[in-house]
């Protein structure tokens, strides 16, 4: 396969990818090629998490992944979480618990917050601040995050208790 | 420029061996880093080993007390309880590692295949004394960890040669890993250490990272164990412990750089053997 | 920390008091917000900068022909390509749009290109060849200041000096403690890399820029100056920004864009990586810091002297301005008649300094709180009562002579900072089922470097004074306009939203002023008057003040034409809830209805009072207003190891009226952290003038594991001075936070038996062990 030409799964679409130089990395595909703008990039070293997308259901960091070699894996990105205007509930309790500063951070962390409560529904503080350690946010300090997650937690754990 | 995706070992080494200058590429976690950084340009092939299934496998050898694990398996494989009861140190050094997004991704190999001293799972595969299986498009080896790691980023692999396996020995007794960094996640070692107990044997191996240009072996603080622990009780003195500390520190290497100071890395090697030993077996006379 | 809930609070939800969702907090989650790198055009080319690798040299000569060889390639510019002004700067223009005859930092801008796309910019940059003649780069601020070494720039290497002389500032006491601290250069670090995109006028007589920045007129200056541009000419509008810390009130790559889009006529896009980033703004100053303070017996101060260096690197940026902050501030928020400080600002080749986050008050507090633990020591007191004994009340005074005029709270942060409860988790946190410690409790993390009888734990304060909004004789006002009609508010100004929540209380205070609930906030261009920067916790009393004026103007208006109508005198009429009713008689009519077919438009233009230059023994009224807060960190250390973990953070700040307690408290637990992290491991590292950590792997900011918990508690005193009460609060979580961490941790060392000075931040495992 040449780079110049593939295809990926994105959100369940596939998008012919033309153009990519060989080495171009998942992120700048999604971004400059496929034209997904809410992955972001903040240090291209997968030292800040802002660019984590899912692989095949794995979180990781799409400035590391080298873009066409994920053909024919199932790529999710911050655009495939939720429609527009209809958030998730990780989504809608980052805004209502005040996580939510410039925002920079915001989609990679939601990802990982994602990813944590399908593998873990309770999550305790310390496994949070783990499982979330490879996302950094310059803005928060962190704790009105912690409160989302935790909310969604909750909420999810008792769902006939009303919404948040 | 051209992207080749295998699915399996052989036909990994057969591009390999047609294209030697080819750039192997696993989880990306070195790799990319490099090639976003602009150090490092791909060449005209890039042979990715992510769905090379006979690579993301690893088997368990009661007989021979072996685990083999395939290069392709991912430190968050690696914390699986399946394979962490097996080898306790390796778990725990894969938990050190970065973050989910990293454990995700990065593999064993990839460490391996990067040889940085400062590599996470390193110590641990010295202090097992692993042994490294290459495969080419006309042969294999394998060799002992230590052969394979000959300094700084640099390894014993031919050209056309691939990581395909890891192969450690399964002990009985205590194992454990520790790492310093600067802040509480997402570090790269500043010093590190492994310590492996083997009551068969009757050993005690001690694998240091970070502190010289490839994995440190102490081999004067392990002969000191081998004759100094009380094997029955599985215990030593306070002066042994005290000078295990002493002779890992004197085995380190370290140099300074933006990262730490030579003088604190042989330090807290030094530490950190004398923590883990501690784990590992009672110390006469100590109240805990 | 729980917030009331709109609930619970009886406040009409959306206006000042209510804990109001951000207006493009769902934008954000769900990765639709357009921050400036999001930003393109079609058509759009992509600029590249070339950067000087030597910190200081002699430019002999810059060879494009390789460069443009390369296919794709449309423009090269140089600094003979700047049609106007060459230099520019935020106090003196002293620094090249681009480099012509020397560099003077690793990292200053040399040339400039634009190609179709970034790896095509990239290889351009590479094969553009400068031949430099490598100078000896001057290092040392004492050099800088002594006049040893030639001037590395026209003005001079001496950035400013200023002395403040107050009262006998040869006073003794009986107690005298010095120490000479260090602070090391911090990096505002925002997530949003710095981009813009330009798109020239048919013509090329002018420009629109999009860009992520933090004073929009004050860019355009700038840039007017250095296009060769009327200012008119000059348009700009806010692109979302990614944050900003002080990192964006200096020009980076506004210029340079432009000068492309311009000379190509197509639309051109920048955009920074994280290493460009760190070369590519200016820092925090790294400090030195010599005090000697002079105390009774009982411990109260009588007479702090102090030598303070700023290294402000190449370029003088808002240098004077800080040295001025630091030295200003230097006796803390404590009551002292006697005082003596020099206060310099260098010049030298390191990487340029200017605002970050705390902007001198940082480097100061570090110093002078250090200096109480050991007057504390001294005196026989705890830390807690040497500052509650010395602190400072309304009307005390600065050593430059300045009365405190506003709300000060000094005594109140600390005891209601005390009164929040300690961690009741032992050390090591409590054990995880299977009876083995917890290592994510201890210090060292996954690391599991130590058991919990490897660690101690200590606890520290800090408490600190801030100047909120500019100094010395600057009128840094802010604009708003209020347009009124059916019911709906469309409010606009130029304030930069960088992530802080402004835009949350713009419309808070319209909704409480008017009546209404719909708020449009108008797009954030230099289509209005100037708002000022968003920096020195100002915005929230600058803009919130000017916001708040334009509203009360419309409203004016309303009740003229409710009055007029109904025959009801204006001034009897006022807002309940929704309603516009008659104070003195039946009238109500909804907002809504009222301002049915009005068409009211008012624009209001909101200055704070007139502040004073410093005299030549630094006396004057040179600040406008202040803000206190009191910090108390537990930290749980490894003395061995040297590796520590903050286990909580507590705090009381003096906000004088909390108009969004959430947004209040992201501001504190947020500044809390980088205060933590220059306490323990952010510091840029440069090494014979060369950074050797710009990346992120090596410059270290804290994760979810290295921030506690905080306990905050507001203190809302409303200030008379303030126009809502409302004192700023960025600033204050960064200034205290990092002594208070520093503190604990010697006090955890010298229960170790260890009595290590910590007299440098960030802390380093060596200094702790070693």
């Amino acid at each position: 396969m040449t780079n110049q030409f593939f295809t990926l799964t994105v959100n369940g679409t596939d998008h012919e990818v033309a153009d990519s130089w060989l080495g171009e990395s998942l992120l700048d595909v999604l971004r400059d090629r496929i034209g997904l703008m809410g992955s972001k990039g903040a240090c291209t070293q997968g030292e800040c998490g802002s660019c984590s997308v899912l692989v095949d259901g794995r979180l990781v960091c799409s400035c590391l992944v080298m873009g066409a070699t994920a053909v024919g894996q199932e790529i999710t990105t911050i655009e495939g979480v939720a429609p527009v205007g209809a958030p998730s509930d990780v989504q809608q309790a980052f805004v209502d618990a005040g996580a939510v500063q410039c925002g920079f951070c915001t989609p990679g962390l939601v990802m990982a917050v994602h990813d944590l409560l399908e593998r873990s529904g309770s999550p305790t503080d310390t496994e949070i601040r783990e499982e979330l350690a490879g996302n950094v946010c310059r803005c928060t300090g962190y704790g009105r995050i912690i409160d989302a997650v935790r909310q969604v937690s909750v909420n999810r754990s008792s769902p006939d208790e009303g919404t948040s | 420029m051209t992207v080749a995706i295998p699915t399996s070992l052989a036909e990994a080494a057969r591009l390999l061996g047609e294209e030697p200058d080819a750039m192997l590429l696993a989880g990306g976690t070195d790799a990319m880093v490099e090639v976003n950084d602009g150090h490092r340009r791909p060449a005209d092939l890039v042979i990715a080993l992510n769905r090379v299934t006979d690579l993301r496998s690893w088997r368990h050898d009661p007989e021979a007390r072996t685990v083999t694990i395939g290069a392709g398996v991912t430190y968050t494989e690696l914390m699986d309880p399946a394979i962490a009861d097996l080898v306790p140190a390796l778990a725990e050094a894969s938990r050190t590692v970065g973050s989910p997004q990293i454990r995700n991704a990065g593999t064993l190999g990839g460490n391996l295949g990067t040889c940085s001293p400062a590599g996470d799972g390193l110590p641990v595969l010295a202090a097992l004394d692993s042994r490294i299986r290459l495969v080419s498009a006309t042969g294999e080896r394998t060799i002992p960890v230590r052969e394979f790691m000959v300094g700084v980023k640099r390894t014993a692999l031919e050209p056309g040669e691939l990581i395909a396996e890891i192969e450690l020995p399964l002990l009985d007794g205590w194992q454990g890993y520790a790492k310093v960094g600067v802040r509480n996640a997402m570090v790269i070692a500043v010093a590190s250490t492994c310590l492996a107990v083997d009551r068969l044997r009757e050993t005690v191996s001690i694998a240091l990272g970070s502190v010289g240009p490839t994995i440190v072996r102490c081999d004067t603080a392990e002969q000191l164990l081998a004759s100094a622990v009380d094997w029955q009780n599985m215990s030593l003195t306070a002066d042994t412990l005290n000078d295990v500390r002493v002779l890992v520190s004197a085995a380190s290497t370290p140099i300074t750089d933006h990262r730490s100071t030579a003088e604190y890395r042989g330090h807290a090697v030094g530490v950190l053997a004398g923590r883990l030993t501690r784990r590992a077996f009672t110390i006469d006379g100590a109240t805990e | 920390m729980s917030i009331d809930t709109r609930s619970d609070t009886g406040i009409r939800p959306g206006t000042i008091g209510d804990s109001t969702l951000r207006p493009d907090g769902v934008a954000k989650v769900q990765g639709t917000y357009e921050f400036s790198s999001d930003l393109s055009a079609d058509g759009c080319l992509f600029g590249a900068t070339l950067r000087s690798p030597h910190p200081s040299a002699r430019i002999r000569s810059i060879d494009l022909s390789a460069a443009w060889k390369i296919s794709g390639v449309e423009a090269i510019i140089t600094a003979d390509d700047v049609p106007g002004k060459k230099t520019y700067g935020l106090i003196s223009s002293d620094q090249p749009v681009f480099a012509s005859d020397v560099v003077r930092y690793v990292g200053e801008p040399v040339a400039a290109v634009a190609a179709i796309d970034p790896e095509t910019a990239r290889r351009a940059l590479a094969a553009i060849a400068v031949d430099y003649d490598i100078l000896t780069p001057l290092l040392d601020p004492e050099a800088a200041i002594d006049g040893d070494h030639a001037p590395i720039h026209p003005d001079g290497n001496l950035i400013r000096h200023q002395r403040i002389l107050h009262g006998d500032p040869d006073a003794t006491g009986d107690v005298v403690v010095e120490g000479t601290y260090e602070i090391g250069m911090q990096d505002q670090a925002f997530l949003g890399l710095e981009a813009a995109i330009a798109f020239p006028d048919p013509g090329a007589d002018g420009i629109e820029l999009h860009v992520a920045t933090q004073w929009l007129h004050e860019d355009q200056k700038q840039m007017a100056a250095c296009l060769g541009f009327p200012e008119e000419k000059v348009r700009l509008v806010l692109g979302g920004v990614g944050g900003a810390f002080g990192a964006r009130e200096d020009i980076s790559l506004q210029v340079h864009t432009s000068l492309l889009a311009l000379r190509l006529g197509t639309p051109v896009r920048m955009a920074y990586s994280r290493a460009e980033s760190f070369l590519g703004h200016v820092h925090r100053h790294p400090a030195t810091i010599w005090m000697r303070h002079h105390a009774t017996s009982a411990g109260e101060l009588v007479n702090v002297e102090a030598r303070f260096v700023f290294d402000g690197g190449a370029y003088a940026s808002t240098s004077s301005a800080v040295l001025v902050n630091g030295i200003t501030m230097a006796q803390g928020p404590y009551r002292c008649e006697n005082g003596r400080v020099d206060g310099y600002a260098v010049r030298t080749n390191h990487l340029p300094c200017g605002a970050m986050r705390g902007f001198g008050a940082v480097q100061a507090c570090f110093a002078y709180e250090t200096q109480m633990d050991k007057l504390a020591l001294a005196c026989g007191l705890d830390p807690e009562e040497i500052r509650l004994l010395n602190a400072m009340k309304t009307g005390d005074t600065l050593f430059t002579g300045q009365p405190v005029l506003n709300v000060a709270p000094v005594e109140e942060c600390i005891r209601e900072t005390a009164a929040l409860p300690l961690p009741d988790e032992p050390v090591g946190g409590v054990a995880l089922a299977d009876g083995s410690p917890d290592a994510m409790k201890l210090p060292g993390g996954a690391g599991r470097t130590a058991d919990a009888s490897d660690i101690v734990r200590g606890i520290g304060w800090g408490v600190s004074i801030k100047n909120l909004m500019y100094s010395e004789n600057f009128d840094d006002y802010s604009t708003a306009r209020c347009q009124l009609a059916d019911g709906v508010a469309t409010i606009k100004f130029a304030t930069a939203e960088v992530g802080q929540g402004f835009i949350t209380i713009a419309a808070q205070i319209a909704r409480t002023i008017l009546g209404v609930d719909d708020v449009v906030l108008d797009q954030i261009d230099t289509g209005i008057g100037s708002a000022g920067s968003t920096s020195a916790s100002r915005q929230t009393w600058m803009s919130g003040g000017a916001v708040d004026a334009a509203c009360r103007a419309a409203r004016e208006r309303l009740f003229e034409a409710v009055g007029a109508q109904h025959g009801i005198e204006p001034i009897r009429l006022m807002i309940e809830g929704t309603d516009v009713i008659d104070t003195a008689g039946d009238l109500r009519v909804p907002v809504v209805e009222a301002s049915a077919g009005l068409e009211i438009d008012e624009t209001f233009e909101y200055h704070h009072p007139k502040t004073d230059d410093l005299d030549e023994n630094g006396q004057g009224n040179c600040h406008t207003a202040f803000a206190f807060v009191a910090h108390r960190a537990v930290v749980d250390v490894d003395p061995e190891l040297g590796l520590v973990k903050v286990v909580q953070i507590a705090t009381a700040q003096d906000v004088g009226n909390a108009l969004n307690p959430l947004s209040v408290t992201g501001q504190i637990e947020g500044g809390i952290a980088q205060g933590l992290g220059l306490a323990v491991m952010e510091e840029i590292i440069q090494v014979d003038g060369v950074i050797k950590n710009g990346n992120f792997t090596d410059y270290l900011l804290p994760t979810f594991l290295d921030m506690p918990p905080v306990l905050a508690t507001l203190i809302e005193q409303p200030d008379p001075h303030a126009p809502l009460g409302a004192k700023g609060v960025g600033e204050p979580p960064c200034i205290s936070s990092t002594p208070a961490v520093v503190a604990a941790i010697r006090d955890a060392l010298r229960q170790a038996g260890v009595d290590a000075p910590l007299d440098r931040v960030p802390v380093r495992p060596s200094d702790i062990c070693i």
